[in-house]
């Protein structure tokens, strides 16, 4: 099924929307593909000394929002001599017309080629996009294999949360860039930048070569695996003596200094997430064990108050959204989200802008805020996330949040006039038994049972949502076995008949879970090594795409191409998920540094397992994570002291920012 | 822009769309009403939406709205139909096959699931354009050229309702997807002639003289 890569590359990057135009009539959601979003850059491509293709990939409308990808979109197209366009994930409808007429995968802005471009930078927040990954590369006519390409193709970059762990995809990209990206395109770019000046010395490998030396970009192909007969890896060693052992995560410092997104996109298709948003505070020191977010963000970074209060003021008014998001891992950690919260809404007090504190801790605190926020009338759904279902199983999860705190904090949100509350919960958790989850019911019954005896009225309800637990690289939790989707199903089915088992406050509850079968996928995938790759490229020639949608995820597909695949290396798929690795395994991303200390993860497990917790660096000493000194780096927070300024009034009319009247 | 919201407990801005171009099909002639909270100059109003929106989504003109409801005013469309390499000849006969038929059933599939209805009466004129005028697009491509009129109804019949209606009477099957714009909208005179919607408005004329 795949395209042959034989057309040479165009001299002068062409245009393919009059060959695009013709195919959109006959495909879904065409709008998707048009590009001219306001906030979007269109440059002249011979004027431009370095090209990015940035991808997000999945459809336009999961894409689009991605913070990642409009922060260094628009960090690129600041520099004078940079061009940077976007791609996405085309839908299977578009994708065989595009094979049908030769049309490669394209960028939404000026609809160029991909291969055309010196990167092509891809942004994974889930390993569930591999699939796509390969679709997008052979679609632009890029060979497949990193091996096969020659100095017309660009170099094909994976970056994001799942680029920790790249192994699975080391075939298919040519280097991968861990952490955060801000200040690590603007490095890339001027090392392309440099090698171009100077005529592409030494071809493609001299480029990954000067990428590789930065040690802050790993390449694959420099680096070898060798296996023992048991099937684990013996060792990962650099095939080069001039490349570094270790390659290790960049961290943004300083989060006032890089104020993005300035002008963020404003899509003309319908997206997953139609606002402003805004980034508080980078990292998590809270330490939940199955966090893998948490654990490679660190340090904490906050933004201060005064740098948010202007980004939202400016982005609303490039952007005419109408809701704006304080986005974080936790974001009543901010040390001044009161003030912020109450700084905001005072500020647009009267006007149609809705706030929203997405990532919020269980407490009552959490009520205030939210009140805070809903000013304006509008009052968004509460979601809290115990995680665990039991006091034991929170305490292995380092989720540090009691019965009693939760109860307490929903009926403060039921008497505050809330009618409606999420839990959220995972399932298949180490350590976890048929006990733990049922757990969920008691609290779910204990918590309609108080809210109603504290409001008097019946009119309140709760969700009860329930996520299945992913093992991922760099958390505590590495080294876990997952539980087998059929015991994550029985479970499930057991927690629903608990929470039916009484029918009155049955009724109040309502009960959404996702089976275990994707998890589990989700789980070779998250911590396979380069052996994975050949699954994801049989999964993916028969078929497989989107497999981070229910309606397109074919669990047999991955499991019939595991087995095929896989025992030829002396492997399955349960080797790789349901297989508790031992202390002195080699993990395929032990040469990734992260910044976490091995020994303090490892010892954090074991902590895990006798369920002692671990509190916040940020209120208690250091527990020597190892993140700070590995990295330089250290925790930057408030208060500030300062609070946020009435706005002036904006009257008349505004043009964007740039246009011309 | 001073838009207005709609009241309620998700308010919504106060946009509404004259009877949208259907998806995958150019348009010279859309209109929309939008609700304001004060009053505003409509040229410059024009430019912030002009420069707020897409290239290619060209805000060409706004008028204070003297009364009457704009979906009032959308009478009729017409259309120009691209049909690349379909013989003239072969148009021309399903042209009047399309003309002679007294009502014309076809079928699409709406939101409310599959529907049938006649796309005749509410076509008022179906026109084949002169050889001489040139296709937009790909000029080398042969082309034959199709001008409708038709009537705003419910169901309403779009261009490819056209286009069925021309296979169900005459076999027609454009061997390429159509290109299809729409030319104009508005109010419809005795003489079949459309009328600019917003022009009443610059008169200060008022609706209903029609």
């Amino acid at each position: 099924m795949s395209v042959q890569s034989t057309t040479p590359r165009p001299v002068a990057a062409n245009s393919v929307w009059p060959q695009l135009e013709s195919l959109l009539p006959q495909v879904t959601k065409p709008i998707q593909y048009v590009g001219g979003e306001l906030g979007a850059v269109v440059k002249d491509w011979d004027a431009a000394a370095v090209r990015w293709a940035l991808m997000y990939p999945d459809a336009y409308e999961v894409g689009l929002p991605n913070q990642g990808v409009q922060i260094l979109y628009e960090v690129l197209n600041e520099l004078p001599d940079v061009l940077a366009e976007r791609t996405y994930a085309v839908w299977p409808d578009l994708e065989k017309l595009m094979r049908a007429h030769r049309v490669p995968q394209f960028t939404v802005d000026a609809h160029r080629p991909v291969r055309d471009f010196d990167v092509f930078g891809i942004s994974f927040a889930t390993e569930l996009g591999y699939t796509n990954l390969l679709t997008a590369i052979d679609l632009a006519g890029i060979p497949l294999l990193a091996a096969d390409r020659t100095d017309a193709d660009p170099v094909v970059l994976a970056g994001g949360h799942a680029a920790f762990n790249p192994e699975p995809i080391a075939d298919f990209i040519d280097a991968a860039v861990l952490g955060d990206g801000e200040e690590a395109v603007l490095e890339i770019t001027a090392i392309v930048r440099e090698w171009k000046a100077e005529g592409c010395p030494g071809g493609r490998d001299e480029l990954l070569l000067r990428l590789a030396r930065t040690e802050s970009v790993y390449v694959p192909r420099f680096y070898d695996v060798d296996y023992l007969p048991d099937g684990r890896i013996q060792r990962v060693v650099p095939n080069r003596a001039d490349v570094p052992f270790r390659v290790h995560k960049r961290t943004t410092m300083d989060l006032d200094a890089w104020p993005y997104p300035k002008k963020p996109l404003v899509p003309l298709a319908e997206t997953v997430h139609e606002r402003y948003a805004v980034e508080i505070f980078r990292g998590c020191t809270r330490g939940c064990r199955f966090c893998q977010a948490g654990m490679i963000t660190r340090p904490v970074r906050e933004r201060s108050i005064t740098t948010v209060g202007q980004m939202v003021q400016e982005g609303l008014e490039f952007s005419g959204f109408h809701e704006v998001g304080l986005l974080s891992l936790s974001s009543a950690d901010h040390s001044e989200i009161g003030d912020m919260c109450s700084g905001l809404a005072e500020q647009y007090a009267g006007t149609n802008v809705s706030l929203s504190l997405p990532s919020t801790r269980v407490d009552a605190f959490n009520i205030d805020l939210a009140q805070e926020l809903s000013r304006n009338g509008r009052r968004t759904g509460l979601t809290f996330a115990p995680e665990g279902g039991s006091e034991r199983i929170r305490k292995v999860i380092n989720k540090m949040v009691s019965k009693d705190d939760l109860i307490r904090t929903v009926v403060t949100a039921y008497t505050n006039g809330w009618r409606q509350v999420k839990l959220y919960f995972m399932c298949g958790l180490p350590t976890e038994t048929d006990d733990d989850v049922l757990e969920i019911a008691d609290m779910a019954h204990e918590v309609i049972r108080a809210g109603r005896a504290a409001t008097g009225s019946k009119d309140i309800r709760c969700t009860v949502s329930i996520g299945g637990f992913v093992p991922k690289p760099h958390t505590p939790f590495q080294w876990a076995a997952m539980e087998r989707p059929e015991v994550i199903d029985g479970r499930l089915k057991l927690l629903k008949q608990a929470i039916n088992a009484d029918r009155s406050l049955g009724r109040a509850i309502g009960f959404r879970y996702h089976d275990g079968e994707p998890s589990l996928i989700e789980g070779l995938l998250s911590r396979g090594d380069r052996r994975v790759g050949a699954v994801i490229r049989k999964v993916w020639e028969n078929g497989g795409r989107f497999d981070g949608w229910s309606e397109h995820f074919s669990y047999q597909r991955w499991v019939d191409a595991a087995a095929e695949v896989l025992p030829a290396f002396g492997v399955d798929l349960d080797w790789y998920t349901t297989r508790e690795r031992d202390e002195l395994e080699v993990l395929p991303w032990d040469h990734l540094d992260s910044g976490l200390d091995k020994d303090w993860l490892w010892q954090d497990w074991q902590d895990s397992l006798s369920e002692y917790e671990q509190d916040d660096c940020r209120w208690t000493p250091c527990f020597d994570c190892g993140v700070c000194p590995a990295m330089d780096t250290e925790i930057q927070i408030g208060p500030t002291g300062k609070k946020l300024l009435p706005l002036t009034p904006v009257n008349g009319l505004k043009l964007p920012a740039g246009t011309q009247q | 822009m001073p838009i207005a919201f709609s009241q309620g407990f998700t308010p919504h801005p106060k946009i509404s769309y004259a009877s949208a171009a259907p998806t995958g099909v150019g348009s010279e002639a859309e209109y929309l009403e939008i609700g304001l909270r004060e009053p505003v100059d409509p040229a410059r109003l024009r430019d912030a939406l002009d420069a707020a929106l897409s290239p290619g989504l060209d805000v060409l003109d706004a008028v204070e709205a003297a009364g009457g409801s704009l979906a009032d005013r959308i009478e009729a469309s017409r259309w120009r139909i691209e049909l690349p390499d379909v013989d003239p000849a072969a148009l021309e006969r399903a042209v009047t096959a399309f003309t002679a038929a007294g009502e014309i059933q076809v079928e699409r599939m709406t939101k409310q699931g599959r529907r049938t209805f006649d796309a005749r009466a509410a076509v008022i004129a179906i026109d084949m354009l002169p050889p001489s005028e040139t296709p937009s697009g790909e000029p080398a491509v042969p082309c034959a050229i199709l001008e409708v009129v038709v009537r705003q109804v419910t169901p309403s019949v779009r261009p490819d309702d056209v286009l069925s209606g021309l296979r169900v009477v005459a076999g027609l099957e454009p061997p390429v997807p159509p290109r299809v714009t729409r030319l104009a909208q508005g109010t419809l005179t005795a003489q079949g002639e459309i009328v600019d919607p917003l022009d009443a408005d610059r008169d200060g004329a008022t609706i209903g003289e029609r």
